[in-house]
């Protein structure tokens, strides 16, 4: 009992958002008109998860028999997760009150996904992950969906939802087929012995399918159709969500799997990432031009901003690891906030949502745009705000591995994005409109997305705060 | 003392917050103005005290690097925010806080009346942070910071007034407005930045740091002198440098970049932010050094911007477009300089260029304004008389530019010619000649069109003389202009060059690498001298004898030109033939051929042509997305056989 | 595991698995497809026991009986889905869903 009780212990983030989440669910099914218990609930539930996840960074080890690990990787990533988790339910209430959809259901659904999240983060094995991701997947596709009176937010769902059984699918094969070539799903296990297993095919295939599971998560070329469409339906706020959340989950399992010294030397999986990077920066950046639709447009930032991580995984070392990190969490405040302005400003039936809409922002909301010009500055890779460190890390770390290519094409194509992060800017500030954005956005939207942009720029003023953090993982 | 140099960069960011954040609330146009520009004083005045105290210093002592925090640290990479406070930076820092205060001073009587005057004010003050932070910058990072910051503030400077139109000179007639300009300004720029990214990639993987005095002590050591990788890093750094700075083929933002309001033209497009290019090179000197390839391409790229644009100068009616082609020219003069190997020469036209330059677009702004935003010179002339103050002292900024000694211009042209003579080839030297004639020509040809020759306005306009907030500055400049040369006056002449020997602590290692210059006899320096001055007397001569014969003889000309005219009335042929063989072939070609062939057709062209390939292959791509599932589970299984082949097969 | 080497495992649930991508590939239906999803889950959990059997430990037959309730939930999920779309849309093909593309 002392023994089971101290296990528990160390994985008390991963445990309190479940309470958290099966205390929802009870409110759910026993209060009426529950929505507002709900989102009270939820957003100091989470309050103190995020403080727990924070206590546990300094622990180390791992429990339940090698099943998940403790403290360091697993917690940074669960105070990533609650983090955004709360951004996205504080900014959902109004979201969803505009839409007529406001039920508490959604935030037990956000809840429950960032359990799966969390358990991605912790994984010690492979079964763990799969086990993670499922449960985040299979909340996200109803989230997506979660507007069901529409038809686009179903398309949304059923795309989403066929296409991600469909990789599961192929991620499962992956784990069966190194399960078959290793005779076990203990990740460091897979790892260490990387030079005995090399030599069988079965690993090989086993691990290439793993790649693309995960690389469909992320949003890696060729596996992100998906992206766009799904972010399109979903609700705006839900689309923040996968963008963060379920990217960085997605990511922290890919770190978990592929980012070993062991595989510095197995240049055919850096090859292989390195592919799917390049592909990545080049087909989202240039298809982000064409779009008239600015949440399509940020899908397909987002595929690209995909890349530039990716890249930091190709190149295979301590910097690139780091970077990633760092990517991550910047990646979080500015595109929660870049869906959060999408969210506030949004009308109902899809209004507000294309570029035009945005013209002359700059003098009838002056927050709101300025707010909003900081994300995309960010997100253009300008500094001094967040987004430039990160590109800077991968890229250096991707120089370090010799991979100047990659950096001369991931450099291109962050040239080339500027342009349509700064279309949305120009819109806002440089062109007039009579289109009238009436509706009062709530004070706590307003605070989440200043705190977002806080973020953005205190981590682009002192990165040191992120970056120790980070090097004490490694 | 030095630790104040944090205090330099920190007042103009303060201003930014202050006018930024309240300055809507303020209401208050003069407590606005006030901030704004008394931040810019105060940090004049400390950089104004550091170089005083660096002036009492041993000259080994000059040299000092402030930390003010550590910015990042992971792995090898340990970046500080720091300051690098050394001959070089101060100078810089003194001109960018000196000019940059008058030219705020005169924005107050500019810009009075704006409905976003407080913008405006926190606009700039945020460039001059930004442009100082690239200036003092101890480190590549910190310095490419404040390389986009000046270019992003550029952006939003230009588009300052966004709705209006301006006249793009031949292309998309009638629909662009300043906002396409400002856009067009910053992606530009990028496209230089994209070269300087990736030099300072390859900087940190050649020396392991980025920290100037890391690279720059290792750089004799790890590198032999026309290494080709230093050939790309300070080729790459010079595409950086070929973007903010405007030269060939970089330069089409810069005429553009005139619609923004004039202070801004005077500030960012002519005293400051275009000269960051130069700057960086001549921080860099020791890599260009090792690169002698390299330097040849600096200094053709600057002699041929210097005269292209200076012949494209001849056509313009717009007076910020000439200012704005003169400007591309004198920076061309600048990289010229450089490019030789006369890093304190280049440095040197930086500052006089920054006052007598600021000072032209000031007083540019000044008739526009007075002129009620009318900026064709061709509706000017005879501003004289209405405007004196703004005509005297344009008079002396034009006459510094044409490099008429004593003042400011001619020392520092006359230095680079005279590098350009001797540590380049004869046919730098004569091309730079020849473009000191055009330039004294086109200036004075615009001296003479808009203050000179008969009233050509309508009666609804009253021009005259701007408000003393406006004119101080103009004063204040000229002067300068005047005297500014002095630091730099040469051995010959009697001088002690000061500026060269203040500057040479900070170019001693790139000079070690450098062929020195063999002596000169100084009749040489006479003879090269003379002939430029002839240069510009030259021009003025030719421009005053065109453009001021078109009014009547019975205009009120002063006596003394009365006479000449005369002269020239009754010899009308000679007027002909320079028509026939000079002035119409040049401007012909000049015209057609480089400012409308090469400039809008060929640049812009290529701009064009490479957005148009993106923007279709843009849409191509999109239609990968057809919409229906199976189309992209049919992708996915595609990736998945190429994953696998990868993985399998190599 | 007697006579039968492991191999004939392997490929089996390999042939089966592309017939899953192979059905989903090509067939409108949307219940149609997800049913071959679950083939290729199936085809998984055939390799995961037969492979658990050959190391001799049974790490991937408690990895079947995840899989086998993750399919439950997806199953349940995916079916909503569907429905809610039907009720919209009147239909289940695939091919006449695309209002988003580009």
């Amino acid at each position: 009992m002392d023994f089971l009780g101290s296990e528990l212990l160390a994985i008390a983030p991963v445990l309190s958002v479940t309470i958290l989440s099966l205390l929802v669910l009870v409110v759910e099914s026993l209060v009426t008109d529950s929505e507002k218990i709900s989102y009270w609930v939820s957003v100091f539930g989470l309050l103190i998860c995020g403080a727990i996840s924070i206590s546990t960074l300094d622990l180390t080890g791992n429990v339940f028999n090698h099943m998940v690990n403790v403290g360091g990787y697993g917690s940074l990533f669960a105070t990533l997760f609650t983090t955004a988790a709360l951004l996205t339910v504080v900014l959902s209430r109004d979201y969803l009150r505009k839409e007529h959809v406001s039920f508490g259901e959604f935030y037990l659904l956000i809840l429950f996904s960032t359990v799966g999240m969390m358990l991605m983060a912790a994984a010690a094995d492979l079964i763990i992950i799969f086990l993670g991701l499922e449960l985040m997947s299979i909340c996200l596709y109803v989230l997506a969906g979660f507007m069901r009176k529409r038809s686009i937010s179903n398309e949304a769902a059923l795309k989403y939802f066929l296409l991600g059984a469909f990789a599961t699918g192929f991620l499962l094969f992956g784990i069966a087929l190194l399960y078959g070539a290793a005779g076990t799903t203990n990740i460091s296990y897979i790892v260490e012995n990387y030079g005995k297993l090399a030599a069988s095919p079965l690993f090989w295939v086993g691990l290439g399918l793993l790649m693309v599971g995960f690389a469909f998560k992320v949003g890696g070329v060729p596996f992100h159709m998906w992206i766009p469409d799904v972010y399109q339906g979903s609700p705006t706020t839900v689309s923040g969500f996968m963008a963060t959340g379920a990217k960085a989950a997605a990511f922290s399992a890919f770190i978990l799997v592929f980012a070993h010294q062991e595989f510095e030397s197995g240049e055919k999986v850096h090859t292989a990432l390195a592919f799917i990077a390049a592909a990545s920066m080049i087909v989202g950046n240039i298809v982000a031009i064409s779009q008239s639709n600015v949440k399509r447009m940020l899908a397909y930032s987002s595929i690209a901003h995909a890349g530039y991580m990716l890249a930091g995984l190709a190149a295979g070392n301590q910097l690139g690891r780091t970077g990633i990190l760092f990517y991550l969490v910047t990646y979080t405040f500015m595109n929660i906030g870049a869906f959060g302005v999408l969210s506030v400003l949004e009308r109902e039936e899809e209004k507000n949502l294309t570029f035009d809409d945005y013209a002359g922002l700059g003098t009838k909301r002056p927050f709101l745009a300025a707010l909003m010009s900081i994300f995309m500055l960010s997100l253009a890779g300008i500094p001094p705000f967040a987004g430039f460190f990160g590109k800077y890390y991968v890229f250096v770390a991707a120089i370090n591995a010799h991979l100047t290519w990659l950096v001369i094409v991931g450099v291109l194509t962050s040239v080339i994005s500027v342009y349509y992060y700064l279309r949305l800017v120009m819109m806002m500030y440089f062109q007039e409109s009579e289109l009238q954005f009436t509706q009062p956005s709530s004070v706590s939207s307003l605070a989440v997305l200043t705190i977002a942009a806080l973020a953005v720029v205190e981590i682009g003023v002192f990165p040191s705060s992120i970056l120790s953090l980070i090097n004490n993982l490694y | 003392m030095y630790n104040l140099v944090s205090y330099i960069t920190l007042l103009p960011l303060l201003g930014f917050l202050i006018n930024g954040l309240f300055g809507k609330k303020l209401h208050s146009e003069r407590l606005s103005g006030l901030i704004g520009s008394g931040v810019i004083g105060a940090s004049f005045t400390i950089a104004a005290m550091m170089f005083l105290e660096m002036l009492r210093t041993p000259v080994e002592d000059r040299s000092h690097v402030i930390t003010v925090f550590n910015w990042m640290s992971a792995g090898s990479l340990s970046i500080n925010v720091a300051y690098q406070v050394d001959q070089l930076s101060i100078l810089m820092t003194l001109i960018v806080t000196g000019v940059g205060f008058l030219i705020h001073v005169y924005s107050i009587g500019y810009m009075h009346g704006d409905p976003a005057f407080w913008r405006f004010f926190a606009y700039l003050n945020l460039f001059i942070f930004m442009m100082l932070n690239l200036v003092l910058a101890n480190n590549f990072l910190l310095m490419f910071l404040g390389w986009e910051g000046v270019g992003l503030c550029s952006y939003l400077l230009i588009g300052f007034w966004h709705d209006k139109k301006f006249d793009t000179g031949g292309y998309k007639t009638g629909s662009a407005t300043t906002s396409d300009a400002a856009k067009k300004a910053f992606v530009v720029n990028r496209i230089g930045d994209f070269g300087f990214l990736i030099a300072m990639f390859l900087i940190f993987n050649l020396f392991g740091s980025l920290t100037f005095e890391d690279v720059f002590s290792r750089a004799s050591a790890l590198v032999t002198a026309g290494d080709k990788t230093i050939f790309w890093i300070t080729l790459l750094l010079f595409v950086g440098a070929t973007g903010k700075s405007a030269q060939i083929p970089l330069f089409v933002w810069l005429p553009d970049a005139m619609a923004g309001p004039t202070p801004v033209s005077a500030l960012i497009h002519a005293a400051t932010m275009v000269t960051a290019g130069v700057y960086m090179v001549a921080r860099c000197s020791i890599l260009y050094a090792l690169a002698p390839a390299t330097m040849e391409i600096v200094a053709i790229i600057g002699v041929a911007t210097a005269l292209f644009a200076a012949t494209m100068g001849l056509v313009q009616n717009d007076i910020k477009k000439v200012l704005a082609y003169s400007t591309i020219s004198q920076l061309g003069y600048m990289f010229l300089g450089l490019g030789v190997g006369g890093f304190a020469s280049g440095i040197f036209h930086v500052m006089t260029h920054a006052f007598f330059k600021a000072l032209l677009f000031l007083g540019a702004g000044a008739v526009i304004h007075a002129m009620h935003e009318e900026q064709d010179i061709q509706n000017m002339g005879g501003l004289k008389s209405k405007m004196p103050t703004t005509y005297k002292t344009f008079l002396v900024a034009a006459l510094a530019i044409a490099g008429i000694p004593p003042l400011s211009g001619f020392f520092s042209k006359d230095e680079i010619l005279f590098r350009a003579f001797t540590q380049g080839s004869v046919v730098f030297w004569l091309i730079g000649w020849v473009t000191a004639g055009l330039t004294a020509f086109y200036m004075f040809r615009l001296v003479s069109l808009t203050f000179e020759g008969e009233e050509r306005w309508g009666h609804d306009k009253h021009p005259h003389e701007a408000p003393r907030v406006m004119t101080v500055p103009l004063i204040v400049l000229a002067v300068l202009s005047i005297v500014g040369g002095l630091v730099g006056i040469p051995v010959s002449l009697g001088g002690g060059n000061a500026i060269e020997h203040w500057l040479e602590p900070v170019f001693e290692r790139a000079q070690t690498h450098l062929s020195t210059a063999t002596e000169i006899s100084s009749s040489l320096e006479y003879i090269l001298m003379a002939a430029s001055v002839i240069a510009g007397i030259a021009g003025i001569y030719l421009a005053r004898l065109l453009y001021l014969k078109r009014t009547e003889v019975a205009t009120k000309l002063s006596t003394s030109f009365k006479g000449i005219y005369r002269l020239l009335w009754n010899k009308y042929y000679v007027d002909e033939v320079y028509d026939v063989t000079v002035v119409t072939p040049t401007v012909k070609i000049s015209d057609k051929l480089l400012w409308k062939g090469v400039d809008v057709n060929v640049i812009d062209g290529m701009v064009n042509v490479t957005a148009k390939l993106t923007a279709g292959a843009s849409g191509w791509l999109r239609r990968i997305q057809g919409g229906v599932a199976q189309g992209y589970a049919l992708a996915f299984v595609v990736g998945v056989i190429v994953i696998l082949g990868i993985l399998i097969l190599r | 595991m007697s006579g039968i080497p492991l191999n004939y495992f392997v490929f089996l649930s390999a042939i089966l698995f592309t017939i899953g991508v192979v059905g989903v590939l090509t067939r409108r239906n949307a219940i149609i497809v997800f049913m071959c999803i679950e083939l290729m889950l199936n085809s998984v959990n055939l390799s995961l026991v037969a492979f658990s059997a050959f190391h001799g430990n049974t790490r991937g037959q408690i990895l079947v009986f995840f899989v086998m309730a993750v399919a439950a939930a997806e199953a349940a999920v995916g079916l909503a889905i569907i429905i809610a779309l039907f009720r919209n849309k009147q239909t289940v093909n695939i091919d006449e869903i695309n209002i988003m593309k580009w």
